[in-house]
């Protein structure tokens, strides 16, 4: 059984999440996680060791097309939904942090 | 309601083939329909008056040149609000795609224009198609057309409502847990889940892969058949779409010697409202009549199916739903960082129950809970589909309800998530085996609402599942 879910856990999953949750929200999800949570004991309680998990409800293969050139996505339609677009690419926010 | 006069989606089709009835005046007449009663049902993100209008000037044009413009010609569909649209704003009813355009448009929609159907709206969903009342809509919430102050269901809300108010013969959903089937219950429609795999989901917005599977609802069940076969087939697009040829449907509703078996612990349970379980067993009975066998039938790790989903389906979504980080589409928010700026979006695009839900199947993956969350669950997975394997060993067809109640009064479960996903407790299972079911409708509940009786079929079971339904069709009261 595992641990019930604390504030902290909760916002060391915000940040794996990449939400910036506000203090109530944090407090909300708090309560609400440890419910959904609660109700899932029940198969936590369960013995399966022998039992093979099912990830995919299809026999999966991997599928490999012809390496042909094809049409793709027009790029200036697709840069056209971009919240900003520079030079044909994608326009961000600085990633590297400031030099030391 | 407004639109039932104008017949079913076959029979409009043939018309239409026949230059009996032109496209334009089909959709001339269910644009009137969504004119009258939008504003109160609030079925549509979208209208799409103008384009409908265009393909069916295209439809009719092709008739008068001697051509057959396929077999939905001329029927107007409404497609939920998660199917990409070239050109025409898609949002899955989120903030955090308001305005976007796709640049590509979804498999199943591309196939039924190109069978002469005509797009007419785009409709109204939980967001991210989390949710079974279409309350969680960053764009208000849908309402019954048998009764405004209540829900549709969902998270196909939208599309359950447009056919039921008559603002379309047919739509399209998408059915995760029961987004399709749950809101075709509760809004007195036909609303078909079909076997994973059948329709390829390139195109529709991910929320949980393994589950997701896109399909029609209707009026009647051939109308529905009709829709089925049009979406359907291998595409490959969609790396996990079927390559063998798709079942015959049929169209017969004979169900001698059928064995029938209502699953007890989709059934006889808590919190399924008494006049649902007799619903249920009246259908059981007519089929009985009409020279089919019933029997009750265990299942039992159906019992854990609700538990499994909501460690399962968050997981996965909180995988999907990384891709929405404000670079490449959608809402951008400020930051001092490309990982401030993520944070930021995400906080301020997404809906509660989305970042509910992100936040669970992220806790269940991270590392100290994966074996006792997801592992687990994945596990439950594989005992749901031993059981099923073993029930369709002495039956052909399972029943159950559809929705544990009809159709709640808005407001009733937003406060608690646990009671609004127990809504989805008899549709789950299905999901999680990737088999195929639909719901019916077959009478009303104490309220007078409709309520909807599930068949369920075996992996690429449909044709006996469709003539099930049709036997319960002719014989519902």
């Amino acid at each position: 059984m595992a641990d019930p879910i604390s504030r902290a856990d909760v916002l060391h999953v915000a940040k794996l999440s990449r939400l910036a949750l506000t203090d109530d929200e944090v407090e909300h999800l708090t309560a609400e996680l440890a419910g959904i949570l609660g109700h899932a004991a029940d198969i936590e309680a369960l013995d399966l060791d022998d039992v093979e998990p099912t990830a995919h409800p299809l026999p999966l293969e991997n599928v490999f097309r012809a390496d042909d050139v094809r049409p793709s996505l027009d790029r200036a339609e697709v840069l056209a939904q971009a919240p900003a677009a520079e030079a044909d690419r994608f326009r961000v926010p600085r990633i590297l942090g400031e030099a030391p | 309601m407004t639109g039932i006069g104008t017949g079913t989606a076959i029979e409009i089709a043939d018309a239409v083939r026949r230059g009996e009835r032109t496209a334009r005046s089909v959709v001339e007449g269910y644009l009137a329909a969504i004119s009258t009663r939008e504003a109160e049902i609030h079925a549509c993100n979208t209208v799409l008056a103008e384009s409908a209008l265009a393909a069916a000037d295209a439809v009719d044009a092709a008739v008068g040149r001697g051509e057959d413009p396929g077999p939905l010609a001329g029927v107007p569909v409404a497609l939920k609000d998660n199917l990409c649209t070239r050109g025409i704003a898609t949002t899955c009813s989120s903030k955090i795609l308001d305005g976007w355009l796709p640049p590509y448009t979804a498999t199943a929609v591309d196939r039924i224009v190109a069978a002469g159907g005509i797009p007419i709206a785009k409709t109204n969903l939980d967001e991210f198609a989390m949710g079974s009342s279409t309350e969680n809509s960053a764009f208000g919430t849908t309402r019954n057309p048998h009764d405004v102050s209540r829900v549709p269901g969902g998270s196909s809300g939208g599309s359950a409502a447009a056919v039921a108010a008559g603002f379309a013969p047919l739509a399209l959903g998408s059915d995760t847990g029961g987004s399709i089937r749950q809101p075709a219950a509760l809004c007195g429609v036909v609303g078909v889940k079909p076997t994973y795999g059948l329709v390829s989901r390139y195109g529709l917005i991910a929320f949980a892969s393994s589950l997701d599977q896109i399909g029609p609802f209707a009026r009647t069940v051939d109308d529905a058949a009709r829709l089925l076969e049009v979406i359907w087939g291998h595409d490959p697009m969609d790396s996990t779409s079927i390559k063998s040829s798709p079942p015959d449907l049929g169209s017969n509703q004979d169900v001698t010697g059928l064995r029938v078996g209502i699953v007890e612990e989709l059934t006889d349970v808590d919190g399924i409202a008494p006049e649902v379980r007799a619903a249920v067993e009246q259908a059981a009975a007519s089929l009985e009549a009409a020279g089919a066998t019933v029997d009750r039938v265990s299942v039992p790790s159906c019992t854990y199916g609700l538990s499994a989903y909501y460690l399962i389906a968050p997981a996965e979504a909180s995988s999907n739903l990384a891709r929405y980080d404000g670079v490449r589409y959608g809402l951008r928010a400020d930051g001092v960082d490309v990982a401030d700026m993520n944070a930021r979006t995400r906080a301020a695009g997404f809906g509660p129950e989305v970042k509910r839900r992100i936040m669970l199947g992220t806790y269940a993956l991270s590392a100290g809970y994966y074996d006792a969350y997801y592992g687990k669950a994945q596990k439950v997975r594989t005992l749901i589909i031993r059981d099923f394997a073993a029930a369709y060993e002495r039956f052909d067809v399972l029943l159950s309800p559809t929705a544990p109640t009809e159709a709640f009064e808005i407001g009733a479960k937003t406060a608690d998530p646990l009671s609004m996903y127990l809504s989805d407790v008899c549709t789950i299972p299905t999901n999680l085996a990737g088999h195929a079911a639909m719901s019916v409708p077959f009478g009303t509940g104490a309220a007078g609402l409709p309520i909807g009786v599930q068949v369920l079929a075996p992996a690429l079971g449909e044709p006996v599942m469709f003539r099930t339904a049709r036997a319960l069709e002719a014989a519902a009261p």
